[in-house]
C-alpha cells in the first residue's frame, strides 16, 4: 500500500477523473468547477445588480458540495496521505526556476514564494496572486468554463466550442509561461 | 443523502488532483514549458475515457443514479468568446498554476495565500458578469 503514499502516476490520476465525471453524469450533474465562482457571486447576491448572476443559485448548491469535497479531499491528500509531497521535475525546468528565484523547485508541492507565509506580506507577490486569480476567474467564464468544464467535459462531448477554449488556454498559457512570467516574478 | 453522494465524489477528485499533482504549480509551469509527460497524460487519459463515458452515455438508454433518462447538453457555441476568454484563462492559469478547481483542493492542504487567488477569481467572475454586455462574443 506504500504507493497511495508516493505521487501517483499519471495513468492513476486521469483514470479517476474520468471516474469522477462519470460519477457526476450518472448523478445527473456535470462536471465543471468554474460555475462555482458564478455561483459564489449568486450568492452573496450580485444578482440584485447584474442580471447575469440573477438566478436560482439554490440549484447549483450540490457544485458547492462537490468544492467542499475538494477541499476537505486536499485536506486528506497533504496530510494524511503523503509521506512527503515532493513534485519531481525535468533538470532543465529545475534550474530554469532556480534563476528565476524559485529555489524549492524539485524539493517542494508549491513554491514558498508564491505560496508560503510570506506571500502575505510581500506586495509584489500579493500583487501576482491577485493578477492569476483575476485573469482565472474573468477568462474562465467569459470562455464559458475552465479546465474541468472544457478541456475534460467539453471535449469528451466532442463540443467545437471547447476545443477553442483550450486552443485559447494554450495561447495564453504559452504567452504567460515562455515571455511574461519572468517579468513578473 | 444526494449531498452525501456529491460530497464523496468531491473528495475523490480532491485527492486525486493533489495526488496526482494536477493541483501543484511546478507541474503547471513545467507543462507550458514541454518538459514532461505528465500533464498531457492526465488530462489525455481522462479524455479519452471521457470521450468513451459520454459517447457511451449518448448512444445507449443508460439511466442515472436516480433512474432517470442521462441528458449531456452541448455548450454554448460562439467563436469569440471561448477563445478570447481561453487566452484570459490561460495568462492566468500559467501564471499562478491553478485553475478553479485546484484553487479549493490547495486551500485543503494548507496553502493559505490561495485564498488572495479565491478572492480575485470571484471578482473576475464577478467583473465578467458586470460588463460581458460589452465583450465581444
Amino acid at each position: 500500500m506504500n504507493w497511495i503514499f508516493e505521487p501517483w502516476p499519471w495513468y492513476i490520476g486521469g483514470p479517476l477523473i474520468a471516474l469522477v465525471m462519470l460519477l457526476l453524469l450518472l448523478s445527473e450533474k456535470k462536471f465543471g468547477m468554474s460555475s462555482n465562482l458564478r455561483t459564489i457571486c449568486a450568492a452573496l447576491g450580485a444578482g440584485k445588480s447584474t442580471p447575469f448572476f440573477d438566478y436560482n443559485w439554490k440549484d447549483q448548491q450540490w457544485n458547492l458540495v462537490v468544492i467542499t469535497g475538494a477541499l476537505v479531499g486536499g485536506f486528506i491528500a497533504a496530510n494524511y496521505m503523503s509521506n512527503q509531497a515532493i513534485v519531481t521535475l525535468h533538470p532543465d525546468v529545475v534550474s530554469q526556476l532556480h534563476g528565476m528565484g524559485i529555489q524549492d523547485a524539485g524539493k517542494a508541492y508549491m513554491p514558498e514564494k508564491l505560496f508560503g507565509d510570506t506571500s502575505w506580506t510581500d506586495g509584489k507577490v500579493l500583487s501576482i496572486l491577485a493578477l492569476g486569480g483575476f485573469l482565472v476567474g474573468f477568462g474562465a467564464r467569459y470562455a464559458g468554463g475552465c479546465t474541468s468544464g472544457h478541456a475534460i467535459s467539453g471535449l469528451s462531448n466532442l463540443q467545437l466550442p471547447s476545443a477553442i477554449a483550450v486552443v485559447g488556454f494554450f495561447v495564453g498559457g504559452i504567452i504567460m509561461n515562455h515571455f511574461l512570467i519572468q517579468f513578473l516574478l | 443523502m444526494k449531498t452525501i453522494l456529491y460530497f464523496f465524489i468531491g473528495i475523490l477528485f480532491g485527492i486525486t488532483l493533489f495526488k496526482s499533482e494536477a493541483a501543484s504549480w511546478f507541474r503547471i509551469y513545467e507543462m507550458f514549458q514541454f518538459k514532461s509527460f505528465h500533464m498531457y497524460g492526465i488530462i489525455g487519459s481522462a479524455l479519452c475515457l471521457g470521450i468513451i463515458i459520454t459517447q457511451s452515455i449518448k448512444r445507449t438508454m443508460i439511466k442515472s443514479f436516480f433512474g432517470q433518462p442521462l441528458v449531456i447538453k452541448d455548450k454554448e457555441k460562439s467563436v469569440k468568446s471561448n477563445l478570447y476568454g481561453g487566452v484570459f484563462f490561460g495568462l492566468g492559469w500559467a501564471l499562478v498554476g491553478a485553475c478553479p478547481g485546484p484553487i479549493f483542493v490547495l486551500l485543503g492542504a494548507g496553502y493559505f495565500p490561495i485564498l488572495v487567488l479565491l478572492f480575485f477569481a470571484t471578482l473576475g467572475t464577478y467583473v465578467y458578469g458586470k460588463i460581458k454586455d460589452r465583450l465581444p462574443h
